[in-house]
């Protein structure tokens, strides 16, 4: 299911007295997205790397009950369609990537090897940050993956000026910046939008809408919360996407890209999709019934989604499970390693504070 | 093999809980993700869920169980093709003598260093590079600029030479800066390069931000540092932060400038110096200059920074003229004071426009038989210490002359190096002269006697060389 924000403005704008009706949104809008059209090989690579995010989160969320990844841990189990089937899309030469805390799956989706993540979630040496950020603090300038922010809502001006870069650089990139239902009612997200209509950014604004912003839900946050909306009075047009299919992620990732990249400025994709784990690793969620989850784990997972598709396609039970063994083994590497990979040195306490010496 | 269900931590700073419930009996067959019991943390009682698939085979702490340490053997989990009656619980110790027993296996491959002791702190290196000004050739022409030309200048020289810097903030391209800074930018530099803002300083410092993380080199001038209030998440959070917090990958290039401090008659929310709060935050460059030359020479160092630098400049020396010399490049270095004027009866430190003050203040001391040596400090981060400590060792007696408060100000920090590293050369205590400490008021009388003023300075330098 995906929806344009004009069909449903439509709809409702038949009534032409009175001021309070919605106004006909008198604007160029894009084609409403539809499922991509996977072939068989790219729907067994979306479900290799959905599972090696779930496997991974599983893995994650076990180190640290074990005490091996200490602090905030945020898991990306239920989310995974979201930036597989978008990352999916991306050009990796020349478009940029941003996102909030809940960073491990997109970098999975980016193809950054499990080990180093994994090593930085345990604070090692090893770590893509040197074990200096954490979970929370992940960066591949080399991949234009620039975060793994901890501040809720930060990326969306941070994004809005990688945005600005490809523009003033003409290097023909978009910069996707993914925040979540909740850091959609930062005011910073609404000066980020402000700006970029304004100035025409190539920028897909991404809301992983996963229905909670911790414990406080969509209904109990939002005045709007058709969230494909928020961009209405900066003329950013929004497409509600199902996040819990990765073909529909896809689809309307290129209906977005197409738009942005000729030059008609930013673009709103709500992605609606659900956390199966609590905020982080210390939020017990009793803010939701144990039967709303499994409701969800039950009719709606993404990769059992998938595993239809698949199966639809011809693909064997046998050569699922072979690809599962094979995550396995990857994420049971990737924990070991990240296990025995020293700490960092106690030199390292020092550097990286500036770059320049003064 | 059998598979170990430890007692896992469910918050940061849970080292034991409660096995409150089991929700699985030993025969079940459990999948990942199914909830295997109720624990209860310090904070809250939590689902704990399986990861493996597996027949449980043995549960070792019953529920109800009390202090169970983190990390205690809790159940066995039979794998496939394993006959769940073969598996026995783990041969050492039971789990509680485990958990009475402590730590020693419980937390297999915690870091050492999480252990009692802390780990030892290497030497923190000095910085190597205090290189001084560069001399300026004897016969170089010097011409009177005001703060504002120097400033406009050092930023066209800059984005003449490099093609990534370009200018952004509130009314700097076609109203030619608030303040007059950023005239005729525009026009050579063209839209693309100079650009209006909304008034929105949180979204620009972050959108500047994200464009220097991107490899540009933008400044950010703020219409007055009191609005970047609303933009010190980006600034300290986002820009300052973020190489470390990358383990070095992640630059942020960016200046951050405009006018700091009291400016006049505008009252408490428009008059604040943010030199202290800035020079705080680890990863930043924070600069206040006083003069024109050091205005200029300064500014274009900034830009070059591979660092996110505050740039703190003072709206009532805007149009003050001062002497700069007439080079293509002049480009001071960063985090080094400079002699204002030699002195061996006392010492006064000072910055921004503090320094005119501190200036005045010597002179007239000096008609009193005090020579009076006044250290400009121009970095606020990194804080030139040698430049104040040596000028300690000749004077023997130092005040801070500092626009702005007294608590926790950078007067407080240079008197905290004083006593901590310069103990044995002082002769007398070292005085900070400051604003008074409430915001500014409007009353012209009022502001008048919360500001700091030259003879106040005066009546400091006289008391620590006992002549008052």
């Amino acid at each position: 299911m995906a929806k344009a924000a004009s069909s449903r403005s439509n709809n409702e704008s038949g009534s032409k007295t009175g001021k309070s009706e919605p106004l006909i949104p008198n604007r160029e809008r894009p084609d409403e997205p539809g499922r991509y059209p996977a072939s068989k090989d790219e729907l067994l690579e979306f479900y290799r790397q959905m599972l090696l995010i779930r496997r991974f989160e599983e893995k994650a969320g076990q180190l640290y009950g074990l005490g091996l990844i200490g602090g905030f841990c945020h898991l990306y189990i239920g989310q995974e369609a979201v930036a597989v089937g978008i990352q999916s899309a991306l050009d990796g030469d020349k478009d940029s990537v941003i996102t909030g805390y809940r960073d491990h799956g997109h970098m999975l989706a980016y193809g950054l090897d499990p080990k180093v993540i994994m090593a930085e979630l345990t604070g090692r040496d090893a770590g893509i940050s040197k074990g200096k950020g954490g979970s929370m603090h992940m960066f591949s300038t080399e991949k234009k993956f620039y975060g793994g922010h901890g501040i809720v809502g930060a990326q969306v001006p941070l994004g809005t000026g990688l945005a600005f870069g490809h523009k003033y650089n003409e290097d023909g990139g978009v910069c996707v910046a993914y925040f979540g239902d909740g850091a959609s009612n930062q005011g910073q997200v609404y000066e980020a939008f402000n700006m970029a209509e304004l100035w025409k950014l190539p920028i897909i604004f991404v809301i992983e809408n996963n229905q909670y912003a911790m414990g406080t839900s969509v209904n109990r946050s939002a005045a709007e919360d058709q969230l494909f909306r928020r961009g209405e009075s900066f003329r950013i047009p929004g497409i509600q996407v199902d996040g819990m299919d990765v073909l529909a992620a896809r689809g309307a990732t290129e209906t977005a890209l197409e738009w942005v990249r000729s030059g008609k400025g930013p673009i709103i994709l709500e992605m609606k999709t659900y956390r199966y784990r609590g905020h982080s690793m210390s939020d017990p969620a009793k803010y939701r019934s144990r039967e709303e989850v499994q409701s969800v784990r039950d009719k709606s997972d993404p990769i059992e989604h998938v595993k239809r598709e698949l199966a639809d396609a011809g693909v064997a039970e046998d050569d699922l499970k072979a690809i599962e063994k094979e995550i396995r083994k990857i994420v049971n590497e990737a924990a070991d390693y990240a296990e025995t990979a020293p700490e960092p040195e106690p030199e390292e306490l020092y550097t990286d504070v500036l770059v320049g010496k003064y | 093999m059998a598979v170990e269900i430890k007692m896992p931590a469910l918050s940061p700073t849970m080292e034991e809980g409660t096995l409150a419930k089991w929700l699985v009996k030993e025969g079940d067959t459990v999948a990942a993700g199914d909830i295997m019991a109720e624990i209860e943390t310090d904070k809250a009682t939590m689902e704990f869920e399986a990861v493996d698939e597996g027949v449980l085979a043995k549960i070792l702490v019953p529920e109800g169980t009390d202090g169970v340490k983190v990390g205690t053997v809790i159940a066995m989990i039979a794998e496939e093709g394993e006959d769940a009656g073969d598996v026995s619980a783990p041969a050492a110790d039971t789990p509680d003598k485990k958990a009475k027993a402590g730590e020693s296996d419980a937390k297999p491959a915690k870091p050492e260093t999480e252990k009692d002791e802390a780990p030892t702190k290497p030497a923190r290196l000095e910085s190597e590079a205090r290189q001084p000004d560069p001399e300026v050739p004897e016969g170089t022409e010097f011409e009177k600029l005001t703060i504002r030309e120097a400033l406009r200048d050092a930023m066209a020289e800059e984005m003449r030479a490099d093609g990534r810097v370009f200018l952004m903030g509130e009314e700097v391209a076609e109203y030619q800066g608030a303040y007059k800074v950023t005239q005729g930018l525009l026009d050579e530099f063209g839209p693309k390069r100079v650009i209006d803002t909304p008034i929105t300083e949180y979204g620009f410092a972050g959108v500047g931000t994200g464009a220097a993380m991107g490899g540009l080199r933008p400044i950010v001038e703020f219409m007055t540092f009191n609005f970047a209030m609303q933009a010190i998440d980006h600034i300290v959070n986002s820009a300052a932060k973020t190489n470390y917090m990358s383990g070095g990958q992640m630059r942020c290039p960016i200046v951050f400038r405009g006018p700091n401090g009291a400016a006049s008659r505008v009252a408490a929310q428009h008059s604040q110096n943010y030199g202290p709060w800035y020079a705080s935050v680890p990863g930043l460059i924070v600069i206040a200059p006083y003069d024109a030359a050091d205005a200029k020479g300064l500014l274009k160092a900034a830009i070059r920074s591979e660092d996110p630098v505050v740039f703190l400049e003072n709206e009532l020396l805007y149009g003050r003229s001062f002497e700069v010399p007439k080079l293509d490049d002049y480009v001071l270095p960063i985090g080094k004071a400079r002699i204002m004027r030699e002195g061996s009866d006392v010492t006064i430190v000072s910055y921004s426009i503090g320094v005119g003050l501190a200036l005045e203040a010597a002179e007239t001391l000096a008609g009193e038989g005090i020579d009076a040596e006044v250290i400009d400090l121009r970095t606020l981060r990194p804080l030139d210490k040698h430049a104040v400590l040596d000028s300690l060792k000749k004077t023997n007696r130092l005040i801070i002359a500092e626009e702005g408060w007294p608590t926790c100000s950078i007067a407080s920090e240079i008197s905290a190096i004083c006593m901590e590293e310069g103990f044995d050369h002082l002769d007398a205590p070292v005085l900070r002269v400051t604003n008074e400490d409430v915001p500014l008021p409007y009353a012209a009388n009022l502001e008048k006697l919360a500001l700091i003023n030259a003879d106040q300075i005066v009546q400091a330098a006289k008391k620590v060389c006992y002549k008052d």
